[in-house]
């Protein structure tokens, strides 16, 4: 008992204090990609040919970048001759509409509060009930490490659930397999209304690395109405809870802000190995 | 077994097709069931279509190839040999030889051949055949496939029960169907239906390398997104010649044993959490992350996507990240020493481990399992010390065992691991061999074969890369550890009180994406 007293006191307190503190993320971080128009030489291609998922379409010398496919593997930044490429630090990427995640010039537009009804409803109490349709068990690690110690997700009165029926929505990784489908939409079913639906990593927005497998379903969006996409493969901690919390109105941008954080992110380039 | 004695391959070094002894099935078989009964491992045991793949000897109206891969442990030799297949049915293996019941299970939902006689034959994955037409089951190529539809084991008795858990579980884990039969609390057989993770992976890597085969291999299992590159790296530098520098075997090694202490620390925790010992539980949750976000300091990614490429690694460290990697590692080991103590010290929580989920030595054997789970029942069994490559050739890691078989011993046996992967990455960190970190890694031989093992957290990965005369895949073979291991929890299940299961399963930890593809 002594032993586990003097090990609390040694662990000590380890919460971080998102949002209110400046988030640390690794040098080597990949966070939303930008493209420096300027320097894009015409005609080349290499970018969306490197590209594994199609997330990079190049029309007319304008690279338009589909965070909901992106790995963020940079392979394009690799392949890029003119550099034009580059990974910003900028973690907070969760969007409302499908459409958001595709970015033309500079950063996304990040997720909107629900509307102000359905906020009322969970905005300080949301339940969450999670399912694995092929996901790989890197969303699922990366969801799971939000209630932990470090993330605390209970204080934001946001809980995992064992039961669809104790659900307000349903979180979603993977591509959704063929052989998941049904039990996804009877888990769906199950929740009461009104419910959400939230797409997490790439495979739950488009299909990830398995686009097109005649096992899977491309995602979640052609068989559920979803109302928050978190891009990335998989997603960092921070940018699932970024997510959940800007849905719920509890982070809010303003302008000033959403520049700031352009500026941040422009000074803070990746740079590839 | 002299035909095996003829014929060695190593681990990671690439074989010519026509080299590989071709043998009549009868002999195959023989050869198969007599070498397990002699002390070696089905590693691997796999189909390949008939295709335009020569150095083989595929005689008239071949149906199917079969490829086994034996090892032995003790003596470090690797062996494989193949047979030819002219009808779609053949006699089962695995009356004679318990382990390779899995897979004959895959070979026929693969490729529609029925080993007949096989005690148990039941779909694995519950998918079409990959042959249109054929089918080891006889359902026509519409009829509707419903995973977890089959025949299940059942126990009769006025007081037995079943109860039936999953796809979608209680917690955030990937999807499973559990079958349990039970007197009153007591589980007297358990079965485990998986496939509702199948996505199709190993078709997907037919005709490849190509710019999306990497990613295949780093969300395989998301968990051990190094140890999946990692096998396919060293399949395709076989394959394709490439000299790997000694600067990126280290970063990799690091890069293994990081994923290694990630994920036993979460183990940790999560047992402890299973047990209701909520001070380990909180404390391990932290410091996984901790060692996830090592990984991160390397490459960007917690997971190790973006580290590894065929050739060498992507990314270099410099001096600063040596000693930050060497300061996080010393304060994040001392804190899991801490917290994994405790599990030791609190009596009520050795209560619960010790004789709960007991796998006995002989059957861990008969069925094969790997990893953790074969080293908790004293199986000296460990890749990194039998059929060492890379920087495992050069450091060498102690294998760690246990003798007790239950979830004492796979919790014991994690923290061994712990401890001996800590020392490797410090030894590794001071020690760094200088030079480049990449090599070029070119064209693929044509019509040649590797098979690359490496010890993943949860075990024995097998690659098994079979080139067609292009040097393209013919077929790319995928063992994940839990493949073999699965039956192993189901056997851990018996006479055991079904509030033990979530105990039991977290024990072995393993993985449903790696099992399904």
């Amino acid at each position: 008992m002594l032993k586990a007293v003097i090990a609390r006191f040694a662990q000590g307190y380890r919460t971080i204090r998102f949002p209110d503190a400046d988030v640390n993320l690794p040098d080597r971080f990949r966070g939303v990609p930008l493209v420096d128009g300027a320097k894009c030489r015409a005609g080349c291609e290499n970018c969306s040919n490197a590209c594994p998922t199609g997330a990079i379409s190049v029309l007319q010398n304008r690279v338009r970048i589909d965070l909901g496919r992106c790995l963020f593997c940079a392979d394009c930044a690799r392949e890029c001759p003119a550099n034009a490429i580059s990974f910003t630090k900028e973690y907070r990427m969760a969007a409302r509409k499908r459409a958001d995640l595709v970015l033309e010039t500079g950063l996304p537009v990040l997720a909107a509060a629900l509307q102000e009804n359905v906020r009322r409803l969970y905005g300080r109490s949301l339940r969450l009930r999670q399912v694995s349709a092929g996901g790989c068990n890197a969303c699922e690690a990366d969801v799971n490490v939000l209630s932990t110690i470090v993330f605390d997700l209970g204080r934001f009165g946001i809980q995992f659930v064992a039961s669809p029926r104790h659900a307000d929505g349903l979180l979603i990784t993977g591509p959704v397999t063929e052989n998941m489908k049904l039990a996804l939409q009877k888990t769906y079913e199950a929740v009461p209304p009104p419910k959400l639906v939230i797409a997490c990593g790439a495979c739950a927005i488009s299909g990830g690395p398995y686009i097109d497998h005649t096992e899977a379903h491309n995602g979640v969006g052609d068989l559920l109405p979803v109302d928050l996409y978190i891009p990335g493969c998989p997603p960092h901690p921070l940018t699932i809870l970024d997510g959940l919390l800007r849905l719920l109105g509890r982070i809010k941008s303003h302008p000033d802000q959403q520049a700031a954080s352009v500026r941040r992110a422009n000074t803070s380039k990746t740079s590839l190995g | 077994m002299s035909l095996l004695d003829d014929f060695h391959i190593k681990n990671g070094r690439k074989t010519g097709l026509s080299g590989i002894p071709t043998v009549r099935f009868d002999e195959f078989s023989r050869v198969v069931a007599e070498s397990v009964r002699a002390g070696y491992r089905l590693v691997a045991l796999f189909g390949m279509p008939r295709t335009d793949v020569s150095g083989v000897d595929s005689g008239p109206g071949e149906v199917l190839r079969l490829f086994a891969v034996l090892g032995h442990e003790v003596r470090g030799t690797l062996h494989i040999l193949g047979t030819s297949l002219s009808r779609t049915s053949y006699p089962a293996i695995t009356p004679a030889c318990t382990q390779a019941h899995m897979f004959e299970r895959e070979i026929a939902e693969q490729w529609g051949v029925v080993p007949e006689g096989h005690p148990w034959l039941k779909p694995v994955r519950f998918h079409m055949s990959h042959v249109p037409g054929r089918d080891a089951w006889g359902r026509s190529s519409r009829a509707e496939i419903v995973p977890g539809g089959c025949d299940f084991f059942r126990v009769k008795g006025e007081e037995v029960h079943e109860v039936a858990v999953g796809p979608v579980h209680a917690g955030i884990i990937e999807p499973g169907h559990f079958r349990f039969q039970c007197h009153g609390e007591q589980v007297l057989h358990l079965e485990i239906a998986l496939g509702y993770q199948h996505r199709g992976v190993e078709s997907a890597l037919v005709g490849g390398p190509d710019k999306r085969t990497i990613h295949y291999f780093q969300t395989l299992a998301g968990d051990t997104t190094v140890g999946h590159t990692l096998a396919y790296c060293e399949a395709v530098e076989a394959l394709a010649d490439c000299r790997v520098p000694a600067r990126a075997h280290a970063l990799r090694g690091i890069a293994l044993e990081l994923e290694r202490l990630a994920n036993h620390t979460g183990d940790l925790g999560a047992l402890a959490g299973d047990v209701g010992y909520l001070p380990t539980a909180s404390y391990c949750g932290r410091l996984r992350g901790d060692f996830l976000n090592m990984t991160a300091l390397l490459c960007g990614s917690r997971f190790g996507r973006g580290l590894l490429q065929p050739g060498g690694v992507a990314f270099d460290v410099d001096d600063g990240l040596v000693g930050e990697l060497r300061r996080r590692l010393d304060l994040t080991f001392r804190d899991v020493e801490q917290a994994t103590n405790l599990l030791w010290n609190t009596s009520s929580v050795r209560a619960r481990f010790e004789n709960t989920g007991h796998v006995p030595p002989d059957v861990a054997e008969a069925l094969g399992i790997v990893g953790v789970a074969a080293r908790a029942c004293g199986l000296n069994r460990d890749v990194r010390h039998d059929f060492p490559s890379g920087i495992y050739r050069f450091a060498h890691i102690p294998v760690s065992t246990a003798q007790t078989g239950d979830v004492f011993g796979r919790s014991l046996v994690r923290w061994l691991e712990i401890q001996r992967s800590a020392n490797f990455i410090r030894e590794q960190l001071a020690s760094l061999p200088s030079g480049p970190v990449g090599a070029r890694c070119g064209e693929l031989a044509p019509n040649s074969a590797v098979v690359a093992l490496v010890e993943g957290w949860r075990g024995e990965i097998c690659h098994v890369a079979i080139t067609d005369d292009k040097g393209r895949f013919a077929r790319y073979k995928v063992v994940d550890p839990s493949f073999h291991n699965w039956t192993g929890l189901a056997m851990a299940m018996r006479n055991q009180q079904i509030s033990d299961f979530p105990l039991c399963n977290k024990s072995f930890n393993l993985s449903y994406c790696g099992f399904d593809l």
